[in-house]
C-alpha cells in the first residue's frame, strides 16, 4: 500500500483546486492498481490550517492538527501538491506551509505538481514557482505538471486536462514503486568528530 | 535541588500603561529582583548576555559581581554566556575573577545566541555557531585546567605559553552548564565533558526538552561520567501567579498578547497547552512544575523566567513573594520525596573542591616570573 498526501491550497469550498486534486487521486488509484498496489490517500485542506500555519511562523513550532499533518507528510510515500495561482505565483498559504517545514522533511519524496488558475496564460507558474520550490526542499517533482484553467473544467480543453492528469499520475505511480526506502538518518555526530572539524 | 530565576534583561514597554523603563531603571530593577530572590529563599539567580537593543545585559560578570557583593547565599549564574561571540580567553579571565570575588558562589551556562546580526559585530558568522561553541569551549576548558596553554584553532589568534589569570579558585574550574533548545551537538558536548545540560523549557513544546534531555542523559552515561539518571539537568519555566487563577490570566493576558516572543500568534490558552508556560494559581504552578519530572527525569536545577514582557518591577517582586513563599517550599519537599537515592545534587564549588584529587606535592610559592624574559611584572620591563 502506498500512502499519498494531497495538499490542497484552495480557499473556496468546494474549490476547483480540490476538484483537480480528486481527479488526480482517482487516476493515481488506477495507475497503482496496474502495479498491484493500493492507495491510502490523505487530503489536507490548508484552509483549515491557515491560523496554525501563521502561528507556527511566529512561534517556530507547529501545534495540534498541523503538527499531526506534518508528521503524516513526513511519513508519506509521495505527495500531490495542488495550489491555486494567485498574482502569477503559488498561493501565499501554500508557500507559508512549505516555509514552516523542517529542512529535510520532503527529502527524496516524489511530488506531483498541480495548479489551478483563472487563465491558461499562467500555466508556466508550475515550472517557474512550484518546481524550484519543491526542488529546493529536496523533493522529487514529476516532470509533468498539471495546470487547469477555468476553461479546462468543461468544453474543449477537458479531454486534454484528463490526458495530462493521467500522464502525471502514471509518473507518480512509477516513482512510488521504484523508490528506495531507507531508514531516516538523524544526523547525529560524535563529539570527537565535532572537535576535529 | 536548586530553585531560582533567570532573566534575559529585556527593556520592554508595559502594554497596559505604555511606560518603557529607561536602561538605568531596568538595570537597577535586575539587581533589586536578584536581591529579592535571595530574600525569599531562592538558590540561584542567572543573568543573560546580549549585545543588541532592547537588551541591557552586555556585561554579565559586572552585574553578577555587584549582586554578589550585596548577597550572602544565593548562587550567581548566567543564562547564558555567549560562547560563540565572546573570546574564550576573556570568559576564562572574567569568570575566574568573579569566582574569587564570590568565594566560589557562582557557575555559568554556555549558550550560542540566535541573533544573526550580532555575530558579525564580533567578527563571527552565525552559520559557524556550533563550530564556534565546540572550539571556543574546548579552549576555555583548557584555560581553566592547564597553567600553560599552547593552542591553535580556526576562530582566534593562536596562544603560545599563555596563562589565564587569575587561576581558578582552589584549582577548581567553575561548574559549566550548556544550554540549547534543539541542537543535539550541544547535548553531546555537555555529555562529553560531564558538564550540566540546561533546557530553557519555555517558548517551545516539551517534546524538544524531552528529546534533548534524553540524548544528554544517554551520552553522559556513554562517556562514563555516571548513570544516565545521575546526569546534571537544569530546566527553565515561565509562570505568572495570583491567588485566584482567573486573576492571573486576566492580568497576564495583555503582556502575553504583546510580548515580542509570542505576540500576534497563538492565544494564551493555546500557548499554555503547547508549552510549559503556566498562568494560574500557585497550586497550578506546583502541579505543572512537578510534571516536568515526567519527561525530564529527576533534575537538579529549576529556573523561572519572571521579569519578562514588560511586567513592572512591583509585579515581579510580588511574583517572587509567591514563588518563594508558596511554590518553592512545596516543590522542594515534593521533588525530594520523589527523588531516588543516587541522584546527585547540582555541583557547587564546595562539592567540586571535595571531589577534586589533592595535588601530588605542594609547589613552593615563588614570585611569578615571566618564563621568557626572566623578569617580573613589577620590574621595569624593557627588552
Amino acid at each position: 500500500m502506498s500512502s499519498i498526501v494531497v495538499i490542497s491550497g484552495g480557499l473556496g469550498s468546494p474549490s476547483s483546486t480540490r476538484v483537480l486534486g480528486n481527479d488526480i487521486v482517482a487516476r493515481l488509484r488506477d495507475a497503482l492498481a496496474l502495479k498491484d498496489d493500493t492507495l491510502d490517500e490523505t487530503v489536507v485542506e490548508l484552509r483549515e490550517l491557515a491560523h496554525p500555519i501563521t502561528d507556527a511562523m511566529l512561534t517556530g513550532f507547529p501545534t495540534g492538527d498541523l503538527a499531526h499533518v506534518i508528521q503524516t507528510i513526513a511519513a508519506a510515500d509521495a505527495l500531490v501538491v495542488v495550489s491555486p495561482t494567485f498574482s502569477a505565483s503559488i498561493s501565499g498559504l501554500v508557500k507559508s506551509f512549505f516555509d514552516i517545514l523542517e529542512p529535510g522533511t520532503l527529502n527524496g519524496k516524489p511530488v506531483l505538481l498541480a495548479a489551478t488558475g483563472g487563465s491558461e496564460r499562467h500555466s508556466l507558474m508550475i515550472d517557474f514557482a512550484m518546481r524550484p520550490l519543491l526542488s529546493y526542499l529536496g523533493a522529487l517533482p514529476m516532470r509533468t505538471g498539471v495546470y487547469a484553467a477555468t476553461s479546462d473544467f468543461g468544453g474543449a480543453g477537458a479531454a486534454a486536462l484528463a490526458a495530462r492528469v493521467a500522464q502525471a499520475a502514471d509518473e507518480l505511480a512509477e516513482a512510488v514503486a521504484g523508490g528506495v526506502k531507507r531508514p531516516v538518518d538523524d544526523g547525529f555526530v560524535e563529539f570527537a568528530t565535532l572537535l576535529a572539524r | 535541588m536548586q530553585f531560582g530565576i533567570f532573566t534575559v534583561g529585556d527593556v520592554t514597554t508595559d502594554p497596559t500603561t505604555g511606560t518603557t523603563p529607561s536602561e538605568h531603571e531596568r538595570i537597577k530593577a535586575t539587581v533589586e529582583i536578584a536581591l529579592k530572590a535571595e530574600e525569599v529563599g531562592l538558590d540561584v539567580v542567572a543573568v543573560g548576555q546580549h549585545h543588541n537593543p532592547p537588551f541591557v545585559a552586555s556585561a554579565p560578570t559586572t552585574t553578577m559581581a555587584y549582586i554578589g557583593a550585596q548577597t550572602k547565599r544565593i548562587l550567581l549564574s548566567t543564562a547564558t554566556t555567549l560562547i560563540t561571540t565572546t573570546d574564550p580567553v576573556r570568559i576564562a579571565e572574567d569568570y575566574a575573577m568573579l569566582q574569587h570575588l564570590l568565594d566560589g558562589r557562582m557557575d555559568l551556562m554556555m549558550g550560542r545566541g540566535n541573533t544573526g546580526p550580532v555575530y558579525p559585530w564580533f567578527g563571527k558568522d552565525i552559520r559557524d555557531g556550533i563550530a564556534l561553541a565546540v572550539e571556543n569551549y574546548a579552549l576555555l576548558h583548557d584555560l581553566w585546567r592547564e597553567d600553560y596553554v599552547n593552542w591553535e584553532g580556526k576562530f582566534r589568534t593562536p596562544l603560545h605559553g599563555f596563562t589565564s589569570t587569575p587561576r581558578p579558585l582552589d584549582g577548581v574550574a567553575p561548574f559549566v552548564w550548556h544550554g540549547s533548545i534543539r541542537s543535539p551537538e550541544i547535548a553531546e558536548q555537555a555529555a562529553y565533558y560531564g558538564d550540566g545540560f540546561f533546557h530553557n523549557n519555555i517558548f517551545w513544546p516539551t517534546t524538544h526538552t524531552k528529546a534533548m534531555v534524553d540524548l544528554y542523559r544517554r551520552r553522559y552515561e556513554h562517556y562514563g561520567h555516571g548513570r544516565a539518571d545521575q546526569a546534571i539537568v537544569g530546566l527553565g519555566g515561565q509562570v505568572f501567579m495570583r491567588k485566584n487563577s482567573q486573576d492571573a490570566v486576566r492580568e497576564f493576558r495583555p503582556y502575553f498578547d504583546h510580548a515580542p516572543v509570542y505576540g500576534g500568534g497563538p492565544s494564551l490558552e493555546e500557548f499554555s497547552r503547547e508549552t510549559p508556560l503556566t498562568v494560574g494559581s500557585p497550586q497550578q504552578v506546583i502541579e505543572r512544575v512537578l510534571g516536568f519530572r515526567d519527561y525530564a527525569g529527576d533534575y537538579q536545577r529549576q529556573l523561572f523566567l519572571m521579569d519578562h514582557a514588560g511586567l513592572p518591577l512591583k509585579t515581579v517582586l510580588e511574583q517572587l513573594d509567591l514563588l518563594g513563599g508558596e511554590v518553592v517550599p512545596v516543590l522542594r519537599k515534593e521533588f525530594a520525596a520523589l527523588r531516588p537515592a543516587g541522584v546527585p545534587d547540582a555541583p557547587t564549588h564546595a562539592s567540586l573542591v571535595a571531589a577534586a584529587e589533592p595535588p601530588l606535592d605542594q609547589e613552593t610559592q615563588e614570585a611569578q616570573v615571566d618564563r621568557w624574559t626572566g623578569t617580573r611584572a613589577e620590574d621595569d620591563n624593557r627588552l
